[in-house]
């Protein structure tokens, strides 16, 4: 059983990879919804039209192309507890809706993690890819390799005017979902992160929090995605993203040179003071520690750290939400747990300083 | 840790509640917690996503000034059941099928939503094999006008052979 590596390893093997731009862009994400055409949608389908989606898509994998592609594992939701389902959602590879109502949900997961196919959420098919970097080009281009095989195999409903039918009317035509994760601590700091949200909405993108719809920007984190599926084709979303992503990274360089050359001084206060409290904290809370990591990661980013790698901050960002701290250190009251939270920091911390 | 009210499953979830300065701490299994009304879930509570999509699909067209030829609330998709007042309310289609019988009804939502109705992009490859040989149809067409307008008659010819093949090609996919 596959299950326990995934679930042990808190940085997928993709993410210790360096992608262009890392520096600013964590991850780049593209996710398919599809739908098989003899099936009632997730939502009304009965336990045995669920079940026999999944074996569908296990016919499917079966294709000698998909192996060529990687090593895949299909996991059934309710073969998990409610932890592992927990760090699943933490490492972003199943959503946390298809944890919450995951009677007769499955994911599919590759080798080292950078394609997940969800069974049963609110599509029948959620495939995704996730990279490194800004490699949005790329995610596409497997996400779309990986379509194209399922559906020599598989059904797609799917209409000539209206595109790949979906469950929800937000998703319908292209079914895509193309989302890019920044790290933007220098206009946060800067002042000018408002004006850019606004910006970007009214290009068809919306920007969120790291674990999506209605969460909260986390340690200066923002997922940036379009909004619109119908009426575009996927290379014109892909490229509409691309360049906005592009801008942002701009306007985020140079926001941390002018904090360089006018705030030098309270940047490296603010950058040693974060560190100081990671290196130091006995308690620490979730949200204290992510931005206190984006501090920190700045800090590494400007040259100012020079003694821990980057990928430090996106393994302790994966490591210290609560599902995680659970699964490593068992059950756990919220005050024990900022306790771990705070002990982990140090641990890694001290350990990867030269 | 066992949940502190039914003491047999484990307490899944911990949370502190301060009511008038008084501090609590609870542990409680999901069930219990669910039973308790202590657990908030991810889109029930509030303005949500769904609350506002179901908002939109409730729109009134007449009320702007628009014909509603049919009372839209009483179409039923023959394949899952679902009834389009049912659609507006979960904000989800039940299967492919309510495309079909919701038709006359989703142009203005899709237009609302993303500004477009019109698919444009990916077409798969064995089930779209017609539609791909028609999106082509479309374009030879374009340019067939533009070549006889430019008076390039013999590169108009081409185009119109090949139109015509691919429109043989169909009927027989067809046939």
């Amino acid at each position: 059983m596959g299950l326990d590596r995934f679930v042990n390893q808190a940085i997928s093997e993709w993410m210790k990879g360096n992608g262009p731009e890392s520096d600013i862009v964590i991850s780049s994400r593209v996710r398919l919804a599809r739908n098989l055409k003899n099936y009632p949608f997730p939502t009304l389908a009965t336990d045995s039209q669920a079940i026999s989606v999944v074996e569908e898509v296990r016919k499917a994998l079966d294709q000698r192309e998909m192996k060529n592609i990687s090593h895949f594992e299909l996991i059934q939701l309710e073969d998990m507890t409610e932890l592992q389902k927990r760090v699943l959602v933490e490492k972003h590879l199943i959503s946390p809706n298809l944890a919450q109502d995951s009677r007769k949900g499955a994911v599919v997961l590759s080798e080292n993690e950078s394609i997940s196919i969800m069974v049963n959420e609110e599509d029948h098919l959620r495939i995704q890819c996730l990279y490194p970097g800004l490699q949005i080009y790329d995610a596409w281009k497997m996400a779309s390799r990986i379509d194209d095989i399922f559906e020599a195999e598989l059904d797609y409903a799917f209409d000539e005017k209206r595109g790949y039918l979906t469950s929800c009317p937000t998703n319908v035509g292209t079914g895509i979902r193309a989302s890019v994760m920044v790290h933007l601590p220098a206009l946060v700091i800067s002042g000018q992160i408002n004006r850019i949200i606004s910006a970007i909405t009214q290009v068809g993108l919306t920007v969120r929090g790291i674990y999506g719809e209605g969460s909260e920007a986390l340690g200066n984190i923002f997922q940036i995605s379009n909004q619109i599926t119908l009426g575009q084709s996927e290379e014109d979303i892909i490229e509409n993203l691309y360049g906005v992503v592009k801008q942002i990274i701009d306007h985020e360089k140079q926001a941390r040179s002018l904090l360089l050359r006018d705030s030098r001084i309270q940047i490296e206060d603010r950058v040693g003071r974060a560190y100081g409290t990671l290196l130091h904290a006995k308690i620490i809370d979730s949200k204290e520690a992510m931005g206190r990591l984006s501090d920190v990661r700045l800090g590494i980013d400007l040259k100012m750290i020079d003694s821990i790698s980057p990928n430090i901050f996106n393994e302790l960002m994966v490591l210290i939400q609560p599902g995680f701290l659970q699964h490593y250190a068992g059950e756990m009251t919220p005050f024990e747990r900022d306790i771990k939270r705070a002990e982990i920091i140090r641990r890694k911390l001290t350990q990867h300083s030269n | 840790m066992l949940c502190e009210n039914c003491q047999q499953r484990p307490a899944t979830l911990h949370f502190t509640k301060i009511i008038n300065g008084q501090k609590n701490e609870y542990h409680l299994c999901e069930q219990c917690a669910k039973e308790k009304g202590e657990m908030f879930s991810y889109d029930d509570s509030g303005f949500s996503f769904n609350n506002l999509l179901s908002g939109l699909l409730n729109f009134d067209p007449i009320k702007n000034g628009h014909q509603v030829i049919t009372s839209p609330d009483q179409l039923r998709c023959k394949t899952c059941g679902l009834t389009f007042s049912q659609f507006k309310k979960m904000g989800k289609f039940g299967c492919h099928d309510c495309y079909n019988y919701f038709e006359p009804q989703l142009e203005p939502i899709f237009r609302r939503i993303h500004g477009n109705s019109q698919h444009i992009g990916k077409v798969p490859h064995r089930s779209g094999e017609n539609i791909k040989i028609k999106r082509e149809i479309v374009q030879l067409k374009e340019q067939l006008q533009r070549k006889i307008l430019a008076e390039e008659f013999e590169e108009a010819a081409k185009l119109r052979d090949q139109i015509k093949a691919l429109e043989s090609k169909l009927s027989e996919r067809r046939g």
